[in-house]
Order: structure tokens, then sequence, then C-alpha cells
């Protein structure tokens, strides 16, 4: 800018002295808060963000056209990379869809356990995306604060299928593995633990003027506006409508609990940090209610060796922790991988309503809208 | 002779290597203390519990490569960080670090000078280093450290002044500008004058975070929004001397809130004769044992607090502790001449 405005100004008379030039800023793909390999092109008029241009695609690695070539289980390997920090309700996702292809009916037991295993995810997730925004704002002791109780919902997760992130933890018709003794006593423990510190991050944040002067009244929306974007999850619900498609399209067996949704008044950034927080505490809600009521049986169903769905095509949603997940597929019926998938992710769809919500903000802004919005870039690219 | 080169240069030596090695520790102290806050442990692979990191991380800082941009305006670039260093250390020359000991029959005062208008010295070198600021940030020819250093000097030069006003209620109180005279005047009104101005005391530590660019108003080198504000193209040994510079700044403005808010070298109660057996303790260690606590409130401040926006901070600055540090002026000012 410095330079080019000079040799500008000394050849053009008409100028005013005083270039008042838009100041347009790389933010990412580098950058040490955009999650990952984010791009955002930042127009600026001094530090308000007058334009915002999201550059996606640096983590494009094709997994939907992959799965046109892999067979319907290789997929939910697939899937794992997607939302990396959230792989058991992408891998729930895609086996439910596949069942619905398959009409398929999947075992109690296994419905439970998926239901336990998608709200412990949702709360790793959540954890991530607190810890993250938190950090982004300048209190990285949160950000330690909650990947100490990730830490513990990865060992559940460890412990039932041996892997930390990417759990390939779902089959199509149920789960490989059934529950390790001792785990639903763990999982109990586990919710008590959360409550608990939870009060920690409470602590730090939902009072603290500096955090209430942050978020409140930043990246507004209102709940007709978030639906024109097709914002979906904690967005959706902050700015006031209470849609969940655990409650409005039951899954797995989430028809069989009561829970309640969080919802926003305002929808800034502060009312979506509180309806997150109070999932937390749903989560567990459902998560006790769960390993309660959990029922005899075995955890997978009646599955064909060769999964070969007839030919149709079916779209499916989950309500992930970012918000909707869904899946459509198309068989031809005659090979044995789909025809073609497709997925609408909910970082990749919140992500849209990004140049909305900080167009008029301040720079320090755009990083706590990006935080706010939760994204994962192996989600938003594929 | 000796009284006059000798022993001033033997004492610039000393507080040299002792305020330069207590930067080194001061953040092996840092990352320490937020590891504990955080539930880390941090450095601990060079020597016992990483005591040795601080020596570790010299030696990486000096060999590393030092790059300057092509397009960087080079001799601007090389003097930003000196220009940004020296204020800081020279600002030790007037700060009592105890008073006066006996070595060998002579009576050598803890301090490198004392002039009459110390507290003056100190505000007007400390200002000095955001030219450095402002010029590291403009001669890289790059966005983000012009955007950091923007933001540091327009944070810089409001928050001083805050501060200066806090500091001329001081000087009422005190009735001196020596940094001596003013660690003298609280011992004979026997009350530090901490406690007698906590409205004075607050707004100077919340002025003095915001001029060493501590959280929550690190805002220029918010790392989270401009990656490392107005030092991010510098690298190696010229990176560090900003480094150096920000943790020499914390250790100066943390000694001189010791020196006019808690009594210097004094003991705590100095006019409590039942508690005369703590003036065993020498001066010094009152002092440095005031300073480390000052510079650990830091330390916890930054573990605990989100960051500001920019125009929160200065909102903050010009709309809220301004206003009060002229009321508190006026308040002092008129109790003093009715009493």
């Amino acid at each position: 800018m410095a330079a080019g405005s000079v040799e500008s100004m000394a050849t053009d008379a008409t100028r005013p002295m005083f270039d008042t030039d838009e100041l347009v800023i790389n933010m990412g793909p580098q950058h040490p808060a955009t999650h990952g390999v984010l791009r955002v092109v930042l127009k600026l008029d001094g530090e308000t963000v007058v334009d915002a241009d999201v550059v996606i695609g640096y983590l494009h690695r094709g997994i939907e056209k992959l799965s046109e070539n892999r067979d319907w289980t290789q997929i939910i390997l697939l899937t794992d990379r997607m939302d990396y920090v959230a792989a058991a309700t992408n891998n729930l996702a895609y086996c439910e869809t596949v069942e619905k292809l398959l009409s398929l009916e999947v075992p109690r037991r296994a419905r439970y356990f998926r239901t336990i295993l998608a709200e412990l995810q949702r709360i790793a997730s959540h954890l991530v995306w607190l810890g993250s925004h938190a950090m982004d704002i300048g209190a990285v002791t949160v950000f330690l604060y909650c990947l100490r109780e990730r830490e513990l919902v990865l060992d559940l997760f460890e412990e039932y299928c041996g892997a930390r992130l990417t759990y390939n933890a779902m089959r199509v018709g149920g789960l490989p593995l059934d529950v390790p003794p001792g785990w639903d006593r763990r999982v109990l423990q586990f919710c008590d633990v959360l409550l608990e510190k939870m009060v920690e991050y409470e602590t730090l944040l939902t009072q603290n003027r500096i955090w209430l002067e942050r978020t409140r009244d930043v990246g507004v929306i209102s709940g007709p506006a978030a639906v024109a974007i097709g914002l979906s999850g904690p967005l959706l619900r902050a700015s006031g409508i209470p849609r969940d498609i655990r409650k409005d399209e039951p899954y797995a067996a989430y028809g069989e609990f009561t829970f309640d949704i969080p919802v926003g008044t305002r929808g800034d950034t502060y009312d979506r940090y509180l309806v997150r927080l109070e999932e937390f505490r749903q989560s567990v809600r459902i998560i006790r209610q769960a390993i309660e009521g959990l029922p005899e049986g075995p955890v997978i169903g009646k599955v064909p060796r060769l999964i070969k769905p007839p030919a149709g095509e079916t779209y499916h949603a989950n309500e992930a922790p970012k918000g909707e997940l869904g899946f459509f597929i198309a068989s031809d019926g005659k090979s044995t991988s789909p025809y073609r998938l497709r997925v609408r992710p909910p970082s990749f769809c919140n992500l849209q309503g990004l140049p909305q919500l900080v167009r008029g903000h301040l720079v320090a802004d755009v990083i706590a809208l990006i935080g706010t919005i939760d994204i994962v870039l192996g989600e938003v690219d594929r | 002779m000796i009284e006059l080169i000798v022993f001033p240069l033997l004492k610039i030596v000393f507080i040299l290597t002792g305020v330069l090695v207590a930067v080194m520790y001061m953040v092996l102290l840092e990352r320490k203390v937020q590891a504990w806050i955080q539930v880390r442990l941090g450095p601990m692979r060079v020597g016992p519990h990483g005591l040795l990191q601080p020596v570790a991380d010299v030696l990486k800082l000096f060999v590393k490569e030092d790059i300057t941009p092509t397009r960087a305006d080079k001799y601007v670039y090389t003097a930003a960080p000196i220009i940004v260093l020296v204020p800081a250390l020279i600002a030790f020359a007037v700060i009592p670090f105890g008073s006066e000991v006996h070595l060998f029959g002579v009576e050598i005062p803890l301090y490198l000078t004392d002039i009459n208008v110390g507290l003056l010295y100190i505000i007007s070198v400390a200002s000095l280093g955001v030219y450095g600021i402002i010029l590291g940030g403009w001669s890289s020819n790059s966005k983000y450290p012009l955007l950091g250093s923007l933001r540091a000097s327009a944070q810089l030069i409001s928050y001083e002044v805050a501060v200066v006003m806090t500091l001329i209620v001081v000087v009422l109180l005190a009735g001196s500008l020596s940094m001596v005279g003013i660690v003298e005047a609280q011992l004979a009104s026997g009350v530090w004058f901490g406690f007698v101005q906590p409205l004075a005391l607050l707004i100077y530590v919340v002025g003095a975070l915001a001029e060493t660019n501590r959280a929550p108003f690190d805002m220029p080198e918010a790392e989270q929004e401009l990656v490392a504000g107005f030092h991010t193209e510098y690298s190696g040994m010229r990176f560090a001397l900003f480094f150096l510079a920000e943790y020499t700044n914390m250790i100066v403005v943390s000694s001189v809130a010791v020196t006019i808010f808690f009594g210097g070298w004094l003991r705590p109660f100095p006019n409590v004769a039942a508690l005369g057996f703590l003036d065993l303790v020498p001066g010094f260690v009152w002092f440095v044992g005031k300073t480390f606590f000052v510079l650990y409130l830091f330390l916890w401040i930054r573990a605990t607090f989100p960051r500001y926006r920019y125009d929160q901070l200065m909102r903050l600055g010009w709309k809220v502790l301004i206003p009060l540090a002229i009321a508190n002026i006026v308040v002092t000012g008129a109790v003093k001449v009715l009493l």
C-alpha cells in the first residue's frame, strides 16, 4: 500500500493529497486464526471491514468423487476425514443414509449406543470450538482447559474403537463392536467431570466484561436472514429459530429421550456461545438417559455380505455439532459403490454467512466471527 | 575520580547484567506461570525444570538467520529495534533499588543516580519507545506490521496520557519528582501511596498493561489477528531486541509501580514500630520481592483475560481512564489545598 499510493499520488495530480484507498488484506490460507487453510480476502477501510471474500478449496481431496469408486463400507472411512473433530457424527450420518437406502432395520441397542457416541462427539466438537473461539479472542487458558476435557472424550473413544480422531466407528446396519465392559460407567463419570469443569469455563468467560464486550452485538443475524443464507445448527438456533433435526426428524434413538433445544434471542456471537454451552448440558442429559436405558441385544442388524442398495436415491440429514449434516446418495442398483454421493456439510453452508456477518465490523471481529461459525476446513472443502 | 567514574560504571554494568538476566528469566517465569495456570508443565527439557531454557533461547536467537525484507527501508528497519530497547534500558538509571549500603567503609546508594526530575525522566524516556514500534512497522513495508504499528502508536500515546495524569497525583502527594524523594515521602507519611490513592494505582496498573502491550491490551501484536503485529517481518537477534524490550518495559513499569505506590525498598507498614524486625530484611530484597509480585500480577492477568478490541481499548482509555485521572488530580489537589 505504502509504495503504491505514493507512486500513484505522484503521477495523478487530481487525487487528493491523503489517499483513502481501501486496504486489501489477505487473511490466510496460512494464518494462525483461520482454523486451517481458510483464506479470507478482506477489504478494509482503516480497521473496518468493508467486504470479505471467502476463498476455499485448499483442502479439497475429492471425497465425493472418491466415493464413487469405493464400496459402501470403505466410504465410512472417507467420512471420517471430512469433519475430523466430529468423525463419529459423520459416520453416523452416512451409515444411516445407506441404511435408509437399504431399508435396513438397526437393532435398538445399536441405535442407543450410536446416540451416546454422537453426543460424546458433540461434546468433543463443542469443546474444540469453545477452546479455539476463546483463544482467538485471546483467552488462551480456556483453550487448554477445553482440550483437557476433550482428551477424556478421546480416551473413551479410544477405549471403544482404538482410534482417537478418525474412528471408523460405525458400520452399515449397526456398530462393529459392543460396548466395552465398564465403559458406560466411565461415560457417566465423564459427564460429571464435564459439568464440574464447565463451571471453570463459565467463570472465565460468561460474565467476563471483556468477553461480553467482544461478543455482544457482534455478528448479529436475524432468524429470517439466517434461514435465507441456509445457516443451520447452533448458529440458526442462536438467531431464535428452534430447528434441531434431533427433535424435528428424530434419527438414531433421539425420539426416545427428553431434552431441550436452547434458543438464543439476539443472534449475536454471545448468544451462539450460550446456546452451545447449553448444548453441553443437554448432551449430558441425553447421554445419561441413553446409558440408563441401554437395551440388551445385538449391536449390528442383518446386513448382507455384499452391500448393494436397490436403485434409487435418498437424502438423510443429521444434527451434527456444527449444523445440518446431510448425505444425498444415488445408487444405480448394479454396482457396489454409489452412483453419486453428495454431502451437505454444515461448515460449508454456514461459512457462506461470513461475509454478511463481518461487514461493518473490525478486523478483530473477523477472527471472532470465523470462530463463532465453527468451521472445519476438512468438511468445507471435502 | 573513583567515585565519579568507576562506581557509576560498575553500577551500570551490574544493573545492565541484572536487568538482562532478569528479563531472560522473566520469559521463563512467564512460560512457567502460564503453564501452571493452564494445567501444563511448561519448559521441562533444558536443565532441571527448564531452568536453562533462557540460555538455549538466547543461543537460538543469536544463530538464527537475520532477514531483511527486500523492500524494507534498511536503515530504519535496523534502527527500530534499537530505538525500542535503549529507552527501556536507560529508564533503570533512576530507579532506586534500595537505600544505601555500606561496603568497605564506603557508602554506596543502590541507584545509579537520583536526579531531581527522575519521574519525569522515566516518563519521557519511556515514551520514546513508541517511535521504534512505528518505524519498525512502517519500514517493514508489509501490511500486517503496518496495521500493528498504527495500533501500537495510537494505544501507547493514549494510555500514556492516563498514566502521566496519574503520576501527577503521586507528585502532588510526595512533593517531589525524584524517585528517591517519593520513597522517602512515603517513609515520612508512614503509608504507601498505593493505600492513599487506590484509584491512581488502578489507573496506573491498567495503563501500564496497555503501555507494555500486555494482555488484555496486546492489540499491536495480537497474534490471532495480525500474526505478530509490528515485528512480523523481524527475525533472529532483531526480533530478540523487540522481545527483550517488551519484558524490560514490564520490569520498568513494575519497578516504577513499586517505587511510587508500594514504598520502593521500604518494608510493609513502615510506620508500625512493632514490625521493626522486618527491617532485618534488606531493602533491596523488599524491592525485588514487590516488583516480582507486580510482574506476577501481569502474568496472571494475561492467563485470565481475553483480549480487548482496538476501539474498545481506545474508548476505555479516553472515556474512562483519562477523565478518572483528571478527576483524581482535581480532588487530590483540592484536598491538599484545603487541609
